[in-house]
């Protein structure tokens, strides 16, 4: 036993929870900068998440399907309501909007090439589309942000779908940054600005506000495109019930929702921390919304925001959604955060899975850059192949779930498969805690 | 001169026919009668084709215009010639909001007044405005010119960047990082070109030139206060 000087038993030293170590070191940088603290990715707290969730397997009241042998179907047509041209894709797993600026241009050729050889689409971001992203994307999603860097119709006219983004899980109600240290002649010349300034990505669109407005802009690019693009309408995981009814009272063909844990490429932290809801706890009043409004699968919900594997894809898709998208797995699929860069994380201070300063644009990696030396260090072919594989580790994860089940195609896969680990996820999910037939918040249980 | 008449033809049918017309048409005269307001008429337009709309417009009108020369005889609605890449649009009474809004190159005249948020987030458009300008005008304008015969309302030029601002009458007040600029003779000239091409009866010489003071093109926290 630990004595004091006095010859009294020494307590544990103990850290105060409120002022951890993280808190405390949040402290001191504020009061040696005086500025908030700016990074990349998404919320990094723990926030019930697709993990409190189980699938229960089938049972004596259900039969599974054969593994390698019964077929288990996981094609998704995406705006079917008013498009002329829906796009097919062969996985319900999507490559969500990422911009080239924040990217560097052969990273999002790596998403392209996975992408499509996977059999599903990427999507541009805010920076308008590039030559490498167009040509190695089979089916290319292309983001009308309020920005409108890069923007134009012939641009509109080659894309296969158009994306009105709205907000994004990571910071509803938020605009973006780009420092200037990746605007370089390039990045300047796409956005019509000059080189090494901070370009702001507005956090309103500058022609439309609100639902009424919406609608009459989704005529004009319906027009302009002659009502072949399915239009797509991404909201942040704020008021999902809402803004997804005014979203399909605007027009929206598909319906992009995206959780707190959804990514960014640069925000201050205490907004990716603090504002806007889990993904679990979105996706159930957005399908309760396209349900009320008997839209549910005329709409498709594609959600996003900390999908991994199978096993989240397989529970989104059982909450209702139509498919996902998936940002930050794919940039790891593709070598962000790699171990093998430990040396170079540890020299900006952090280390591998921890790197998320992806504003400054030192990325070790080579893909959060436009630094030619680093850009140099990735092989899209090489990043193509990865995501590529991943995507189909994904989808064979997500088939052997929905066999399990019985589901001869995963969006047969239902709330009833589910339950939950905890009184949070149950009541954020809609479905039972587990060992009860208690959902939390429904009336009569 | 082909007609289209908007209380028989549809939107798709206005706007598919004129989409269609080729680089090398002959058909290079239009008219759209009956247009009561309808929004996006004249939109994605890409050949060197003249439409004179006959009564107002609604919502988007012109929206992405290239090469086209589009007239309203009447007034506009919120968002004319949004994202415009070339080409001419003539708004020959007042345009509502956001006229310009992100446009990209060519020149829009507004011949009466225009609302709030005239040319936000320009990108290399050049529009011309006889009458007056509502609040929030050029707000985080990019690059071009806008040029005002009448007077500005408040926050003219909120954190602009490289746009050209000229303004003849008052200007209600600036808003953040945009301050009167010298004008130079570079900058009669191309006003004096703008007012030609949108005939407008004045002299370069009565304007005042407003840009960037370029203190915010940098995040410095010491500048927090002037958000």
């Amino acid at each position: 036993m630990q004595m004091k000087n006095d010859g009294i038993p020494a307590t544990t030293p103990r850290k105060p929870w409120t002022f951890n170590d993280d808190v405390n070191s949040d402290i001191r940088r504020a009061a040696e900068t005086g500025i908030y603290d700016i990074r990349g990715g998404g919320a990094k707290r723990r926030v019930p998440h697709f993990d409190d969730l189980l699938f229960l397997g089938a049972s004596i009241s259900r039969y599974p399907l054969e593994g390698y042998r019964e077929k288990c179907e996981t094609k998704v047509t995406l705006g079917t309501r008013f498009a002329k041209k829906p796009i097919e894709l062969d996985i319900p797993i999507t490559i969500a909007g990422m911009s080239f600026g924040a990217l560097s241009g052969p990273a999002k050729e790596a998403l392209g090439r996975g992408a499509t050889a996977a059999g599903t689409s990427t999507t541009t971001g805010d920076g308008g589309m590039t030559e490498e992203e167009r040509g190695h994307s089979d089916k290319l999603v292309y983001q009308y942000l309020p920005s409108r860097y890069g923007m134009n119709p012939d641009d509109l006219r080659r894309a296969d779908a158009i994306e009105v983004v709205v907000g994004q899980g990571a910071k509803p109600g938020g605009g973006g940054m780009l420092l200037g240290q990746k605007i370089s002649d390039r990045v300047a010349e796409m956005r019509d600005l000059p080189k090494g300034i901070d370009q702001r990505s507005a956090c309103r669109h500058p022609d439309w506000t609100g639902p009424d407005d919406l609608e009459i802009k989704i005529l004009e690019l319906r027009e302009i495109t002659g009502w072949e693009k399915p239009i797509y309408i991404k909201i942040g995981g704020a008021r999902p019930y809402f803004d997804t009814t005014l979203a399909i009272k605007a027009g929206a063909d598909v319906v992009v929702l995206d959780g707190m844990q959804g990514g960014t490429a640069a925000t201050q932290d205490v907004f990716i921390e603090h504002v806007g809801q889990p993904t679990l706890a979105c996706i159930r009043p957005a399908v309760q919304a396209l349900q009320d409004l008997d839209m549910h699968r005329e709409v498709q919900l594609v959600v996003s925001g900390g999908i991994r594997s199978g096993a989240d894809v397989a529970k989104a898709l059982a909450m209702g959604a139509d498919a996902v998208a998936i940002g930050t797995a794919a940039l790891i699929a593709i070598g962000d955060n790699d171990p093998r860069w430990e040396a170079e994380y540890n020299k900006l201070g952090t280390t591998a899975g921890a790197y998320d300063d992806w504003q400054e644009g030192n990325d070790p990696a080579g893909i959060t850059t436009q630094t030619p030396e680093l850009m140099q260090r990735f092989d899209p072919v090489a990043g193509g192949r990865r995501l590529r594989n991943y995507l189909n580790v994904m989808t064979l994860e997500t088939q052997t779930i929905a066999r399990a089940c019985g589901k001869s195609h995963v969006h047969n896969l239902e709330p009833e498969d589910l339950c939950a680990l905890n009184i949070e996820a149950a009541a954020m999910a809609g479905v039972p805690l587990a060992g009860t037939d208690w959902i939390p918040g429904k009336q009569g249980m | 001169m082909q007609t289209i008449d908007m209380a028989e033809s549809g939107l798709r049918e206005l706007n598919s026919t004129l989409q269609a017309q080729a680089e090398q048409t002959n058909q290079t005269d239009w008219e759209i009668v009956n247009t009561r307001g309808s929004h996006a008429v004249a939109v994605g337009l890409d050949a060197p084709i003249d439409v004179t709309i006959r009564g107002s417009t609604g919502y988007y009108c012109a929206g992405m215009n290239k090469q086209a020369t589009v007239r309203v005889k009447g007034s506009a609605g919120p968002g004319v010639a949004e994202n415009m890449m070339s080409g001419t649009v003539i708004i020959d009474g007042d345009a509502s909001q956001y006229a310009g809004a992100t446009g990209h190159g060519g020149l829009l005249v507004i011949k009466g007044n225009a609302s709030s948020r005239c040319g936000i987030s320009m990108k290399g458009i050049d529009i011309v405005v006889h009458g007056n300008i509502g609040h929030m005008s050029a707000f985080m304008a990019q690059s071009g010119n806008l040029v005002v015969l009448g007077d500005a309302g408040d926050a003219l030029g909120d954190s602009l960047y490289e746009a050209r601002l000229f303004v003849r009458g008052s200007v209600k007040s600036l808003g953040a990082d945009c301050e009167e600029k010298e004008m130079r003779p570079e900058h009669l000239e191309i006003l004096r070109d703008l007012l030609e091409r949108s005939g407008a009866d004045a002299s370069p010489e009565e304007f005042k030139r407003y840009g960037s003071a370029r203190k915010l093109y940098n995040f410095n926290i010491d500048n927090a206060s002037a958000y």
